[in-house]
């Protein structure tokens, strides 16, 4: 008989396997990735023509907003699928099984990430070779931030899930954790000049140094130091919130 | 394989003692104790909602607030050395629809038995597990589109995937017609018999009953009965288990009667 590798808690090859399932998932589901994918460009696109008369302020909202596509998108995502994984049992089932939990949610922030890798690459290339996007700096660089922001919204998704006892309640969490970074993050009115209590709440809102980045390298050709300090916190944000999200899938629950 | 049922002395796959669940605000199982032999078909008999499925969830250790002894194959119940040996069915199907059945099965199979080199016998392990449960013919089709018996019935295969020493199946034949029950209890009683598998099985269909080595009646979070399907009929004087079921259930009403006029 064989001997099956014990349960460690981070296992290559059950966290690929994982992610290899997620993507298998979505591809039966190609409306749900052709709107993923779509969408942003849609957006980008009519933004563009919105601010036809000024091209600064297209730069400016569409560096943010590529930033705030992949974090939105894979909250969405995210918090449904991990939703659905909860009530339909087969989360109770792979946690009878030796399947880390880190696993679970490395595999998930895989699939995702590669799924945002191809949205963030579509609507940046749109963006900055047909729409006239003017970055300063290199896209390559607006693509890394949008795949962190992408990998904070798994994060995000993942956490408010465990909170969340239906589809209804999933997606009410949108407008609960969203749209108040999305106020505050810089996006409507620069961050100074909000009231100094929301400019600090600003401060500790993870999306505001998502959207900071983004304008870094709109403006800068090289990595400035600021780059480097919001690029950090988005990481370090998401990775926090990973944590939470894996104390929150509980092997034995009541 | 080893053939396990020649060691006498050995110890049974599941042992409960003053085994206690806390679901809520209610006490859903009272200090039972019990045991499951090993390599026999162990039938949970009981009325809905008197606690099967939260017994076979502290078994398998996905159940919270469990107090008391529970030791399963020689670890405490949930131990992680348990994850490879347990099989678990949920009562209700758990597997992705929006997946095939074998892409279902492959997935838990290298969760199970993970890494590239074991991929030849995933992929042999898969093929039987799919062919165990006759679902041959539908190897491709997505989950979602089956009916309910045949969603059930992959549910299973997922449990029979790297032959594991205790399977705890909760309510496997629900839905399904006569030909395949049978079919699948021939199944059960195979995997006991060849492979040396420990079955816990629950239903609440009795004919189900006179097919197990052993039984354990429930009702109301507590154990009325531990034994041989004979030896219940001739205790209870009765022809069918179903019979002694009632007799025993009718039996412990009246005494909580009397204990409560007493007071
Ligand atoms: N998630 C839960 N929270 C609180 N109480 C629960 C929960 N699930 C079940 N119960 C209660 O625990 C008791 C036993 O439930 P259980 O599911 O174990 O019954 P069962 O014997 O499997 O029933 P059935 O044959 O209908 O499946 C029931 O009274 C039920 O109300
Ligand atoms: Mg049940």
């Amino acid at each position: 008989m064989s001997t099956p590798a014990p349960a460690r808690a981070l296992s290559a090859a059950r966290t690929t396997a994982t992610a290899a399932r997620v993507l298998r998932q979505l591809r039966h589901d190609p409306r749900t990735v052709g709107l993923m994918i779509l969408i942003p460009c849609l957006m980008l696109f009519l933004l563009r023509y919105v601010f036809d008369g000024s091209a600064r302020t297209f730069d400016s909202i569409g560096a943010s907003l590529l930033g705030i596509f992949p974090l939105i998108t894979m909250f969405l995502v995210t918090s449904i699928a991990t939703l659905r994984e909860r009530t339909s049992g087969t989360l109770e089932r792979l946690l009878a099984m030796p399947l880390g939990k880190g696993d679970l949610i490395a595999g998930y922030a895989l699939a995702f990430g590669a799924l945002a890798i191809v949205q963030s690459a579509l609507a940046t290339g749109l963006a900055v070779w047909f729409l006239g996007l003017d970055v300063t700096g290199s896209p390559w660089l607006l693509l890394l931030v949008a795949l962190l922001d992408a990998l904070l919204g798994t994060a995000l998704g993942l956490f408010v899930s465990a909170f969340a006892a239906s589809e209804f309640q999933a997606v009410q969490f949108m407008p609960a954790v969203i749209f108040p970074q999305l106020l505050l993050c810089g996006l409507f009115t620069s961050r100074e000049a909000m009231h100094p209590v929301l400019e600090t709440l600003s401060d500790v809102l993870p999306m505001s140094y998502a959207v900071d980045g983004m304008n870094e390298v709109l403006k800068h050709t090289d990595m400035t130091t600021a780059f480097v300090r919001d690029t950090l916190i988005v990481a370090a944000c998401a990775l926090l919130v990973l944590t939470l999200g894996a104390a929150t899938l509980k092997r034995r629950t009541a | 394989m080893m053939n396990f049922s020649s060691r006498p002395t050995e110890e049974p796959a599941v042992h409960a003692q003053d085994l206690t669940v806390v679901r809520g605000p209610r006490t859903v199982l009272r200090g039972l104790g019990f045991t499951v032999p090993r390599g026999q078909v162990t039938g949970l008999l009981g009325p809905s909602g008197c606690g099967k499925s939260t017994l076979m969830r502290a078994v398998v250790g996905t159940q919270a607030k469990v107090s008391g002894t529970l030791d399963v194959l020689g670890h405490p119940a949930g131990h992680p050395t348990l994850r490879t040996r347990v099989g678990y069915v949920t009562q209700a199907p758990s597997v992705y629809d929006d997946l095939t059945v074998r892409q279902n099965l492959d997935y838990f199979a290298a969760i199970l038995d993970p890494g590239r080199a074991a991929a030849d016998r995933r992929r042999e392990d898969v093929t039987r597990a799919i062919a165990d449960v006759d679902l041959t013919t539908h190897t491709d089709a997505l989950a979602g589109n089956l009916s309910g018996g045949q969603r059930n019935r992959v549910s299973l295969a997922v449990a029979l995937l790297g032959t594991p020493e205790l399977l705890v199946l909760d309510e496997p034949t629900v839905g399904l017609d006569p030909v395949l029950r049978r079919d699948l209890w021939q199944l059960f009683h195979t995997l006991a018999a060849e492979r040396d598998t420990t079955l816990l099985i629950s239903s609440h269909v009795m004919d189900e009953a006179e097919r197990c080595h052993r039984l354990l009646l429930m009702r109301d979070g507590e154990i009325l009965a531990d034994d041989t399907p004979d030896a219940l009929r001739t205790r209870t004087g009765s022809e069918t288990v179903e019979a002694a079921f009632l007799h025993l259930v009718d039996r412990a009403a009246a005494q909580a009667r009397t204990k409560e006029t007493t007071r």
